[in-house]
């Protein structure tokens, strides 16, 4: 995009700038045709990328349990679940794409590391609990992390996530039912259950809401300034709708009643009602807890680039005759629409 | 296994009337027959029927759970963990009916997972691993148009449970019989190398498709009384809708030297014990767990 050009002298006509900070001002959409500036389509793009990449990349700690789900029942669940990823992956790359961008460049920027997806998902995926527990808690903030997105500026996002929402929803409720069938289960079964909370707390609380952004989150003033700069620009341009801060407490708050039903413990001794504040307390996320979750550069955040990159260079040359059938059939089409395919003798004289 | 209790039964068929003559409408009952009660008394020959085509649909399903995360694409992790979703659907729908009319009174589940290896009678294509895209693809070729046949022909069964079923997966393997079509003909129109790829997953599964259509005493019985279809007559059907994808696609419909068989009296590949414990781990390792 180009720098915004003043349009003068026209009657009726203003500043697309102007138009779109007064669209935004009256919490309008901008939509893919409408002037925007670079930087608010560099952070959609930066945004919508990592989200779907976060949901691809998430498919795989769960997709690893499909073919063990303990019943029928939890093994369509599972795979439903899985399914619905896939979904929400196809429905942000779509749009991204509508800011100019295309599927095949973000998926190499993944595969390169030039882009990421949610280090949620460095954490390796042990037991058939943490299906369970990535259900409940890490799918239970993205819903927290991901609901006000379904009011952001950008019209196509605004529109994807509205469907994601609706599904993550249903995730949580059904890994709180997997937690919940195995802390009525044998003692082995709630020690796997309450193993699998121990280790996913941390990844969800810390990085699905992303680093602590207000002093009060646990960074110190300069950091705590820095980000809140970050989340205002973002909030000023209607893509955000809250610091990372108050999403993770909101959090916090949901899950420590949910945590009491099942009888499960938070691994955080910090947690304790506050009523003056009328939230619940909780060790707060700094830059060095934050950096410890994250786990990068460790063995399972290989894995899962890893992972992906087979699949994709596994079926590059699916790939790849898809495109070639589809590139003929219309070729077909448009010389001579009864005419037959091309035959795959002649096909393989040209390969 | 219910070898025995088949086997008495098997032998009280042997003096019931032959089977339709040829070219009566393939595997639909006797016209005026009147419809079995749901629920009726132990009927082990249609219980050992249905989880044959049970465990056909629960042993590809969960081949096709493999590939969920490994597809060429995120189109493809979809749409197989679409198709691998329906046929956990059909399996829990046969083994439920199956665990019912066996008189054991097993639960979809027990029968899923606390059976072993040699008890599992599905066909040796089910459980053929996945190999690369061009073998799945030509596995559900073979699979998803004999499955579509022989749905069609269930939904006319006399049992109405069992014929509602019949009804209902009929339309869901539709799409994917559709599915595999329009993949064998892109691999087969697409490039060189995916025409020999889509040629060579052909060659590769193309032996294990006769045994889908295999008669042993217990389906004659069965289709005698009209109680299910008989899949041998299906088999022509099956043979001119696939040649015509086949051969649509500019490839070759191969001609087995050999065929496999086995699969239904529990003699499986190798493979297959890796897949029953895989499928079983979780439930093996926590005995009395609920789920």
């Amino acid at each position: 995009m180009s720098a915004p050009t003043a349009v003068t002298g026209e009657a009726g006509q203003e500043e697309p700038l102007t138009r779109f900070e007064a669209l935004i001002a009256q919490g309008g959409t901008i939509e893919p045709r409408d002037w925007m500036p670079d930087g608010y389509r560099r952070m959609l793009i930066r945004q919508i990328a990592q989200h779907a990449h976060s949901e691809i990349i998430g498919m795989q700690p769960e997709g690893a349990w499909l073919t063990r789900a303990p019943s029928l029942h939890r093994k369509s669940v599972l795979i439903a679940k899985v399914q619905d990823e896939a979904g929400h992956g196809l429905y942000l790359y779509s749009a991204a794409e509508t800011l100019g961008v295309d599927r095949a460049d973000l998926l190499d920027a993944l595969h390169l590391g030039r882009q990421r997806a949610s280090a949620t998902f460095n954490h390796p995926a042990l037991t058939w609990a943490d299906t369970g527990a990535i259900a409940w808690l890490t799918d239970g903030a993205a819903v927290i992390n991901q609901a006000p997105l379904c009011r952001t500026s950008y019209g196509p996002y605004a529109r994807a996530m509205r469907r994601v929402c609706q599904e993550e929803a249903f995730h949580v409720r059904q890994g709180y039912d997997l937690m919940r069938a195995l802390c009525e289960g044998t003692p082995e079964q709630k020690a796997m259950a309450q193993d699998a909370v121990d280790r996913w707390w941390l990844p969800a609380v810390a990085l699905m809401f992303g680093p602590p952004d207000t002093e009060a989150g646990g960074a110190d003033a300069r950091t705590a300034a820095l980000g809140a700069a970050v989340s205002r620009r973002a909030m000023a341009w209607g893509i955000k709708r809250h610091t990372n801060d108050e999403l993770r407490q909101r959090f916090v708050d949901q899950c420590v009643p949910q945590a009491e039903r099942l009888g499960l413990t938070l691994p955080d001794p910090a947690i304790r009602w506050n009523e003056e504040r009328g939230h619940y307390d909780f060790t707060p996320i700094d830059w060095d807890t934050y950096r410890t979750a994250l786990g990068d550069d460790t063995h399972w955040a290989r894995r899962r680039i890893d992972h992906r990159r087979t699949a994709h260079e596994d079926g590059a040359w699916v790939r790849e005759a898809a495109t070639a059938y589809a590139a003929r059939e219309e070729a077909g089409a448009s010389a001579d629409a009864s005419g037959p395919a091309v035959p795959r003798q002649a096909q393989e004289e040209r390969a | 296994m219910t070898t025995t209790s088949d086997e008495r039964v098997d032998r009280a068929a042997d003096h019931r009337p032959e089977p339709a003559s040829p070219g009566a409408t393939p595997g639909v009952g006797a016209p005026g027959r009147p419809a079995r009660a749901p629920h009726a008394p132990a009927d082990t020959g249609l219980a050992t029927y249905l989880l044959r085509l049970g465990d056909d649909a629960l042993v590809l399903g969960q081949r096709l759970c493999q590939w969920i995360t490994r597809a060429p694409m995120i189109e493809e992790d979809l749409a197989l963990s679409n198709i691998a979703l329906d046929l956990i659907g059909h399996a829990r729908t046969l083994l439920t009916l199956a665990g019912r009319l066996d008189g054991t009174g097993r639960t979809e589940d027990d029968l899923a997972f606390t059976r072993h290896e040699r008890d599992f009678t599905n066909t040796l294509l089910t459980e053929l691993p996945n190999g690369d895209f061009a073998v799945t693809v030509a596995r559900q070729l073979a699979y998803t148009h004999y499955a579509s046949l022989h749905y069609e022909a269930l939904a006319g069964c006399p049992d109405r449970e069992l014929a509602a079923f019949g009804a209902r997966a009929v339309k869901e393997v539709a799409f994917h019989r559709l599915h595999a079509d329009r993949w064998v003909r892109r691999l087969g129109g697409g490039t060189a190398e995916s025409a020999r790829r889509m040629q060579r997953g052909l060659e590769r599964v193309w032996p294990y498709t006769a045994e889908l259509f295999d008669e042993d005493d217990l389906v004659r019985r069965l289709a005698a009384a009209g109680t299910v279809p008989s899949p041998a007559p299906l088999r022509p059907v099956w043979e001119q809708r696939v040649t015509e994808v086949v051969t649509g696609a500019g490839l070759t419909v191969p001609v087995p030297s050999w065929r496999a068989r086995g699969g239904r009296s529990g003699l499986h590949t190798e493979e297959f014990t890796d897949l029953i414990g895989e499928l079983q781990s979780v439930r093996r390792q926590f005995p009395g767990g609920t789920w």
